[in-house]
């Protein structure tokens, strides 16, 4: 058996490449509508054609002249990953722009097919491609997709082959005769082992235009002679061009060679499709916060109201099963110290967790997809810009914010897709200053205990207006890293906004359930289980005559009365280290450590009890404070180190949310005292 | 001199050259802004925010400093 053929899915941000790996491969690589959702590449296995392929997904690039770490990723999988073949996915609607590419990579490669995928959206723009003349143009095989409807798969798999079986003639862009003389002329100094990774017309191409990363790439696996490299130098000087004027000709080359293959083989309309401009002017122009608040707001509202019903039911019957297990125990001679493990420990813990957690996730992650899905999250960018722009930093932050609301960890990887190393950082640093979905359960059931005089729709604005609270001290914090640690000025940035998209709600309610829900909530419950241990080992345990519990709590009460809060608060902050979500639960559980067991089913009984702990308005307003700003979870302190690669990056992260919580419970507590 | 970033909201116009440095240069030309290329301003973000340009049929925004560094043929818009 022959190893199987391995093809690399090139393309533009934001195409489709990620949709149509999964269709062809069954995996679940994220999709959503907005440039640079994939970051790193993935591979996967394709048993749709007759022989098994491996596919690669890449994530987007404009170009092979990279500019940010994906980039880098998608020029090194292109012209170094060894695939087999090339398959370009294109956008239909913005075919010109696409082709750009397209030229780069046929430039560099013989086998090279193209996919041109989003026909649907550019049939509705009134655009239509000829595939047929297209091909024809480009000498390379072209097929056209739908991949989202699942159109045109195999036939992109095929062309893909194809190109592997019978390698195509690439009808490749012409440049400005001097430059192809000099090209030609570098062409027959570079080594003959270098034609196994690319064209050698291509790399004398890059060597006279010194593109430093493709060489570094390339001198990495081949021998290249300095002289080859002085004589690039010296080519250049005879042109008296400079790098970048060399490549300013050969992007024009390209972009004229586009142009002409657009006129044969695209039809569009007179006017250009605008209809969803006028959405646009509504959700990006002064309107655009407070249209952005409402959303949030009605986002949490869902939330809130259609979590609330299940949320009792799922605690009705842990509750239930709290009782059976404990009889079944009982009737099997367990003992008392081992049911209360058991029953009190880890089952309460787990009941609280699962009850409390998994509705609202189970709204909330559809509802953001949908969101996300639809195109909207790159017009918060858009429209918040300014703002960052005044605190030094990157508009694409907001869109890594965005992520951090469903999980700080994503988040922060998704950072990636901010090019400039210091504000990427910045945007690191201050992810878990928004509050991720793993916080919303206690926020949500604080504030419906203290603040909730208006139901859900009170609740949920006053949740918009934390987020709000949140997205301004991220906004001050960035700043504050860009006078100290970070110095320097915001950087320049190019952010493209994606055409809107239906969403398809089915698939999304399947997806964000199955893979995302039920994932964080296993991580949550298999933090919650040993927690719960914890708690009641540590209430069971007496030393001296009190129990390790009270021991801690006592420990830990005069910085948590400082801070407006007490110990039993900030033990439960410091036990849920490994997963938000597990807080309050583990508050209760030690609140009814101290005072006998008894499982709050209902807000009331809920309010009662914490009121019956010494909880004001006050130590509720403390508590939201604190677990909108403290340190982050562990997984995504793991992840930022990861992202750094730095223990020191990694301690800031931790410190910065920390000390901005202390400071202001402490303040919000001293001014509520000094009144 | 006309620029990308006194193009009204609404109008059109041809780009002439570049003037960004070598990075972000050639990312607004890989994106497009090449010479001769036709860019109309689609979408204005509140304040001094920044502005959208449709250009071969895709919606790109840009800051105003960097809208700055590409600039337009003539003075007449369409
Ligand atoms: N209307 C329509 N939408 C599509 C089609 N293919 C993909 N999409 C949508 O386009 C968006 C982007 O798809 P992805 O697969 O994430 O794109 P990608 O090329 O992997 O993007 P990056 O990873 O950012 O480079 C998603 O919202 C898809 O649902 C299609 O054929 N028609
Ligand atoms: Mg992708």
């Amino acid at each position: 058996m022959n190893e199987p053929r391995v093809i690399a899915l090139a393309g533009n941000p934001n195409v489709g490449k990620s949709t149509l790996f999964n269709g062809l491969t069954g995996m679940r690589q994220h999709t959503g509508n907005w440039p640079g959702k994939t970051v790193s590449a993935a591979r996967g296995l394709c048993r749709t054609g007759g022989e098994p392929v491996y596919l690669v997904d890449i994530p987007g690039a404009y170009s092979l002249w990279a500019q940010s770490a994906e980039e880098e990723a998608a020029l090194e999988n292109v012209c170094f990953g060894g695939a087999d073949a090339v398959l370009v996915v294109c956008a239909a609607a913005s075919l010109e722009r696409n082709l750009n590419l397209v030229y780069q990579i046929i430039e560099a490669k013989d086998k090279v097919a193209v996919c041109v995928n989003l026909l649907d959206e550019a049939e509705k723009q009134g655009i239509f491609v000829d595939l047929e003349a297209l091909s024809r143009h480009l000498g390379v095989p072209v097929t056209g997709a739908c991949a989202r409807d699942g159109k045109g798969l195999k036939q992109a798999l095929a062309v893909a082959l194809g190109a592997i079986n019978q390698p195509p003639h690439p009808r490749r862009a012409l440049y400005p005769e001097p430059i192809e003389r000099a090209a030609a002329q570098l062409e027959v100094l570079l080594p003959e082992e270098m034609r196994q990774w690319v064209q050698p017309r291509f790399a004398a191409l890059r060597l006279l235009e010194g593109d430093g990363l493709f060489l570094r790439l390339l001198r990495q696996r081949v021998a290249i002679d300095a002289s080859v490299m002085q004589a690039a130098e010296k080519a250049r000087a005879e042109l008296s061009l400079s790098r970048q004027g060399v490549s300013s000709l050969l992007v024009e080359g390209i972009y004229h060679a586009a142009e002409d293959a657009c006129q044969k083989a695209v039809k569009t309309p007179a006017q250009p499709w605008d209809k969803a401009l006028r959405a646009d002017r509504l959700l990006t122009g002064f309107r655009g916060v407070p249209v952005m608040l409402l959303l949030l707001a009605l986002v949490f509202y869902l939330t809130i109201r259609g979590a609330n019903a299940p949320s009792e039911w799922l605690s009705r019957g842990f509750e239930a099963l709290g009782t059976a297990a404990d009889g079944l125990l009982q009737h099997l001679g367990a003992s008392a110290f081992l049911r209360g493990l058991i029953v009190e420990g880890v089952l309460a813990a787990l009941g609280k967790v699962i009850s409390v957690m998994l509705p609202p996730m189970a709204i909330f992650f559809p509802l953001f997809t949908l969101l996300e899905d639809s195109g909207y999250l790159p017009r918060i960018a858009f429209t918040l810009d300014g703002l960052f722009e005044r605190c030094r930093a990157c508009g694409k932050q907001a869109l890594t914010m965005c992520m951090g609301l469903g999980c700080n960890a994503v988040g922060v990887t998704g950072c990636r897709i901010i090019d400039s190393p210091r504000e990427r950082l910045i945007a690191i640093l201050t992810n878990s200053l928004m509050p991720c979905n793993g916080r919303f359960p206690l926020l949500i059931t604080v504030a419906a205990v203290f603040f909730g005089g208006g139901g859900a729709a009170s609740s949920a604005l006053l949740l918009a207006g934390l987020i709000g609270l949140s997205a301004g001290m991220t906004l001050l914090l960035s700043r504050l890293l860009s006078a100290t640690v970070l110095r320097g000025l915001p950087s320049a940035y190019t952010l493209e906004l994606p055409p809107y998209r239906v969403p398809r709600i089915g698939q999304v309610i399947v997806r964000s359930v199955l893979d995302r829900t039920l994932f964080v909530l296993g991580r949550a419950a298999a933090v919650a289980a040993p927690a719960g241990l914890v708690i009641f080992l540590l209430s069971r345990v007496s030393v001296a005559g009190s129990t390790l519990l009270s021991y801690l709590t006592g420990f830990l009460d005069p910085l948590g009365r400082f801070m407006g809060l007490d110990g039993v608060i900030l033990t439960g902050f410091l036990l849920g280290f490994p997963a938000n979500e597990i807080v309050l639960p583990l508050i209760l559980l030690a609140y009814g450590a101290e005072g006998g067991w008894n499982m709050p089913g209902d807000i009331s009984s809920l309010g009662n009890i914490l009121r019956a702990h010494g909880w004001t308005g006050l130590t509720a307003l403390n508590v939201m404070l604190f677990s909108l700003f403290h340190f982050p979870c562990s997984t995504t302190l793991i992840t930022v180190y990861k992202e750094t690669k730095s223990g020191k990056w990694t301690l800031l992260a931790l410190l910065l949310p920390l000390a901005l919580g202390v400071i202001l419970c402490a303040l919000t507590n001293g001014i509520a005292i000094f009144f | 001199m006309r620029d990308l970033s006194t193009l009204p909201l609404g109008r059109s116009g041809r780009v002439l050259c570049l003037r960004a440095g070598e990075g972000m240069g050639r990312r607004l030309m890989d994106l497009g802004f090449t010479p001769g290329a036709r860019a109309s301003c689609v979408l204005a973000a509140p304040g001094d925010g920044m502005r959208a340009y449709r250009v071969r049929g895709a919606v790109i925004a840009l800051r105003r400093r960097e809208a700055r560094t590409v600039i337009l043929e003539g003075d007449n818009h369409e």
